[in-house]
């Protein structure tokens, strides 16, 4: 595995640890855990604290026989534990709902497929041919892209898999897929992309980009 | 915080224990240990009594089901039993449950690294030593912050206590273990 180089802020992750990130990001969040040993030594590194605290915490008294109770639940078969597939790592297959990617063409090879959108925020898969580039788009608050195939240049720098770009409103971007794999990416937005060129806005309602 | 200085480690090898050889007795010490202060937490954060008991069966019996994903190396007993409450805790209060990242495996060539493995030990009692130190209004605002309102802790400081700064001391602290392990790893 290549060295990933472009991690989760500290803020998104302390809110992702918190439980207060809305349902898109957090699927990217933790979609980077899944291939990011660091970030999820982050983690770890705060439930450290928090264990630290539980320890210190004044006991309260269990009912009588909850120790049984315990013991008598163990037998019980384990939930199924999510598996990844391919490119995709196991919180991307479960909004996929275990099949693969469903594209829908948005013109010059480009390709997506809206995983959910709600008020706080939509996710999407991107396909990126290979040298081709996403319209430069503007986006309102947060947008939060994690590469899982191939990879994609912009101002900000190079992304390869496994790499975030949490990119907020003041960037305007315009993202270039490298040479070699199609690049393939995971991007949560909250609010709808701005497109800058003409022909994309007049597309925007009808392909929801 | 009257707990012996040792139990730590003690309750990382029950956890090991349970990982590796399904022990019983020892999930149970588990369970002696841990199900009260869950409890505590649980009551803490605004639930009644006997919703915060069946949340902790919910962590507990999530702690033996997913002990294969207890990774020494990483992390120590209480901040892994930490995690799993919390988010327990946090699900009840969502409108859909956090995603979790998937297991990630150990590579098959990494050897258990026992100096490692003490080192990180040691770096948690420091850190419970630490919190023994602070005084009881700091302790207190601490804990309020961590347990009483589980779904607000983005918080960076606590009555002058930079939690921010503590927590990137403690994850310098163990980025710089993890150099070392990867250092030693073949």
């Amino acid at each position: 595995m290549t060295e990933i180089r472009h991690h989760i802020p500290d803020t998104v992750l302390d809110a992702y640890s918190a439980g207060t990130l809305p349902h898109a990001f957090g699927v990217v969040v933790a979609a980077h855990l899944s291939i990011c040993d660091g970030c999820r030594a982050r983690l770890a590194a705060d439930d450290m604290l928090g264990g630290a605290m539980l320890t210190g915490l004044a006991p309260a008294a269990m009912q009588s026989g909850a120790r049984d109770r315990a013991l008598s639940q163990l037998d019980a078969p384990s939930p199924p534990v999510p598996r990844g597939s391919g490119v995709f790592p196991a919180p991307v297959m479960a909004e996929l709902r275990g099949q693969p990617p469903r594209w829908r063409m948005l013109g010059g090879g480009i390709r997506q497929q809206i995983l959910f959108a709600d008020q706080e925020g939509s996710l999407r898969l991107l396909y990126i041919p290979p040298g081709k580039a996403v319209p430069e788009h503007g986006h309102r608050g947060l947008e939060l892209t994690l590469v899982l195939q191939g990879s994609f240049s912009d101002s900000e720098g190079a992304f390869r898999r496994g790499d975030v770009e949490a990119a907020h409103d003041d960037i305007d971007h315009q993202p270039v897929a490298g040479a070699g794999e199609p690049c393939i990416c995971l991007a949560a937005t909250d609010a709808p992309l701005r497109f800058r060129a003409a022909v994309p806005r007049l597309l925007q309602p009808l392909f929801r980009i | 915080m009257t707990k012996p200085k040792d139990d730590l480690s003690d309750l990382t090898r029950d956890l090991i224990a349970v990982r590796d050889r399904r022990d019983r007795a020892a999930f149970g010490r588990l369970f002696d240990y841990f199900a009260p202060r869950l409890k505590g937490m649980m009551l803490r954060s605004g639930l009644r009594d006997g919703q915060a008991e069946d949340v902790v069966q919910d962590v507990m019996l999530a702690v033996w089901q997913k002990a294969a994903q207890f990774d020494p190396h990483r992390a120590e007993a209480a901040g892994w039993i930490y995690g799993i409450a919390r988010n327990r805790r946090i699900d009840l209060a969502r409108r859909r449950p956090i995603t979790l990242p998937e297991e990630m495996p150990e590579p098959e060539s990494l050897e258990p690294d026992p100096a490692h493995i003490l080192a990180l030990q040691q770096e948690a009692r420091h850190l419970a030593e630490a919190l023994d130190r602070l005084a009881p209004e700091q302790a207190e605002a601490l804990r309020a912050a961590y347990f009483d309102d589980i779904s607000h802790r983005r918080i960076s400081e606590v009555q002058g206590l930079p939690l921010g700064t503590i927590k990137s001391r403690i994850r310098l602290g163990l980025e710089r273990l993890r150099h070392e392990l990867r250092n030693i790893a073949p």
